[in-house]
């Protein structure tokens, strides 16, 4: 149940074309902003967008031939789409009926996936009587009724309000890995990614930006997208020794490493001071406050000059340094707190 | 909830009399002549007038021929309602323009069309009644058809935007759950746009019931096989005016419970 895919898709202002590899039993999130095409590139392997070049092999057997009732998947769309007619069991028997089973059949099948997503009590019930949460849990079950050997998840979680996508969530993490076919699931919540993925496929503008395990990519961006996404101050320099050029700045960091490269930090290790201080900082530079916000518990106030950056800082901080937008500040990061690697 | 509130603090404006008093005039005029079938009903005789034989034939045959002719429009009109609102074929702007026409054509002009068609000398008539011994002009069948012709284009217009407002995504959905295309069809796309055929249906059945002019000279105005209601009433109205009005208020009666069946669906407005 492997899948190896090529998807081109070509519209008038936007092309998408990635390629896509997914071992059985293995969780592939798509991430990337609005618009980027992860959307596009799910529908596509249903076969609700046709290909304008490429291929869809699953198992050996190419897929992209096949209309979208006979390709052996299952989905889960964003808002569910559970038939607003049909009980949750009748929704969730709608598959195995199409596959030929009885009804009696299928109502079993579809009896014994309700009670392992935890819905038995709620078989009976039309789709407007089931809580986000609930709904979310139908729409897996019809998805996994067909017993399909390709799952694709679009935006499972976004539906939801923060509480129940707690629960939800970790769930779901549960039934990905009791399925043993390929999922692919779009999300362009990085934790929804980090939590149900063991890969993470990075779309930007209708192509591959990044990709890895969820622990390799948050530790080091490639772009600013994702770079944003787990929360760091990304660059791109030139680096020669223990030191990075970004342009008029040179960024001392821990790593020695020679040639085209990244740096990262965090915002919380941005040191804020009202004038140029003295001692040990080597990365120091005179910013402009462009804007201050709440950041949770904290205070990110966003600096403009040699680099953009963020800086996080504590209430009391911003009280005593006594910032506002326009002026200008010193701004400093500790060597030990970067951390580079090769671009 | 802005728009709500805000719609109630502003004073209720007077409206001008230059459209109060069209309005009203208007209203009367829509008004009266139902209010006058209303006090010029004979309503001591009116169980006997009912109980009459010929009375009851025309109702009978009437609710039938309309109850036939909108099976008909269903079991045909729902699939080209979808053709035309699911599909994309050259030339499918003009179909439609074509499906609409009964709506406009006056119905004595469809009558013609249809004897010149299915007629004993028509074009399709001529080979029914040598290759099957089938002659529909002034018969029950014609009536059937007469009203078919009429009132079809009241379904397929009605249920084409049924089938266009549908969210498609849910057929997206059984597709992906192995469903055929006619299974999306029949398990999925009719469920969801089931009010609309519905509305379709009833006004289509409202339409064939008060069908006159297609009706009279298609099948013509024989007793007990092609006089409905609407050519007993026309007929009465010659001989025994009292009788029309009993007809008139049967039908009058037929139309309110309709209206009625209808009120949440799209003749209320929103």
């Amino acid at each position: 149940m492997t899948l190896h895919a090529r998807l081109v898709v070509t519209r008038p202002a936007f092309t998408l074309d990635l390629d896509l590899d997914v071992a059985a039993g293995e969780v592939v999130a798509l991430l990337g902003p609005n618009g980027a095409g992860k959307t596009t590139a799910l529908r596509a392997l249903a076969g609700l967008v046709p290909l304008s070049e490429g291929e869809i092999v699953l198992d050996g057997h190419p897929m992209h031939t096949l209309a979208p009732e006979q390709r052996p998947i299952g989905m889960v769309f964003q808002d569910y789409l559970l038939f607003p007619h049909l009980s949750a069991l009748d929704n969730v028997a709608f598959g195995p009926r199409c596959q030929g089973a009885s009804k009696a059949e299928a109502r079993r099948t579809a009896a014994a996936l309700l009670e392992r997503v935890g819905l038995a009590d709620r078989a009976a019930a039309r789709p407007r009587q089931l809580s986000g949460g609930q709904a979310q849990r139908v729409a897996l079950a019809r998805a996994l009724a067909v017993r399909p050997d390709l799952l694709l998840l679009d935006e499972p979680l976004a539906a939801l309000d923060a509480h129940t996508r707690l629960g939800v969530r970790s769930e779901l993490r549960r039934h990905l890995a009791d399925f043993g076919g390929a999922t692919v699931l779009v999300t362009h919540d990085p934790l929804d990614a980090m939590v149900l993925a063991d890969r993470l496929v990075v779309i930007e503008d209708g192509a591959i930006v990044q990709q890895g395990a969820p622990a390799e990519v948050a530790r080091h961006p490639r772009t600013d997208y994702v770079a944003r996404l787990v929360g760091l101050n990304l660059y791109r320099g030139l680096a020669d020794g223990p030191r990075v050029k970004v342009g008029e700045l040179l960024i001392s960091t821990s790593e020695r490493l020679e040639g085209a490269a990244f740096v990262a930090f965090p915002p919380a290790a941005v040191a804020l001071y009202r004038s140029r201080p003295d001692g040990s900082p080597r990365n120091l530079w005179e910013a402009r406050i462009d804007g201050i916000e709440r950041h949770g518990d904290n205070v990110r106030v966003h600096l403009e000059g040699p680099v953009t950056a963020f800086a996080d800082i504590t209430p009391a901080a911003l009280a005593e340094l006594d910032l506002a937008p326009g002026q200008t500040i010193w701004a400093s990061v500790k060597a030990t707190e970067t951390h580079a690697y090769p671009a | 909830m802005g728009a709500a509130t805000e719609h109630h603090r502003t004073a209720p404006a007077r409206p001008p009399w230059v459209l109060l008093v069209p309005a009203l005039a208007g209203l009367a005029f829509l008004v009266l002549p139902l209010a006058g079938l209303l006090v010029r009903a004979p309503w001591s005789t009116l169980p006997a007038r009912l109980a009459e034989p010929y009375v009851l034939e025309a109702l009978r045959l009437s609710l039938v021929t309309a109850t036939i002719a909108t099976a008909m429009s269903l079991l045909l009109g729902v699939p080209l309602a979808w053709l035309l609102a699911r599909t994309d074929f050259p030339g499918r702007r003009l179909v439609r323009a074509l499906v609409t026409v009964p709506l406009v054509l006056p119905p004595v002009v469809g009558g013609v069309a249809l004897l010149l068609v299915l007629g004993r000398r028509g074009l399709v008539g001529q080979w029914l009644e040598s290759a099957f011994g089938i002659t529909l002009p002034f018969t029950t069948a014609g009536v059937v058809v007469a009203e078919a012709f009429v009132a079809m284009p009241f379904l397929v217009i009605s249920v084409e935007g049924a089938l266009r407002a549908a969210d498609r995504r849910y057929e997206e959905a059984a597709a992906t759950l192995g469903a055929s295309r006619w299974t999306v069809f029949r398990r999925v796309t009719l469920p969801m746009v089931m009010p609309g055929v519905v509305a379709g249906a009833v006004l289509c059945w409202a339409r064939a019931l008060g069908e006159f002019g297609a009706t009279i000279t298609f099948a013509g105005n024989f007793p007990g096989t092609t006089r409905t209601m609407p050519l007993a009433v026309y007929l009465a109205l010659e001989t025994e005016p009292e009788a029309a009005i009993v007809l008139s208020l049967v039908l009058l009666a037929v139309s309110v419970v309709i209206l009625a069946s209808l009120r949440d669906r799209w003749v209320s407005a929103p």
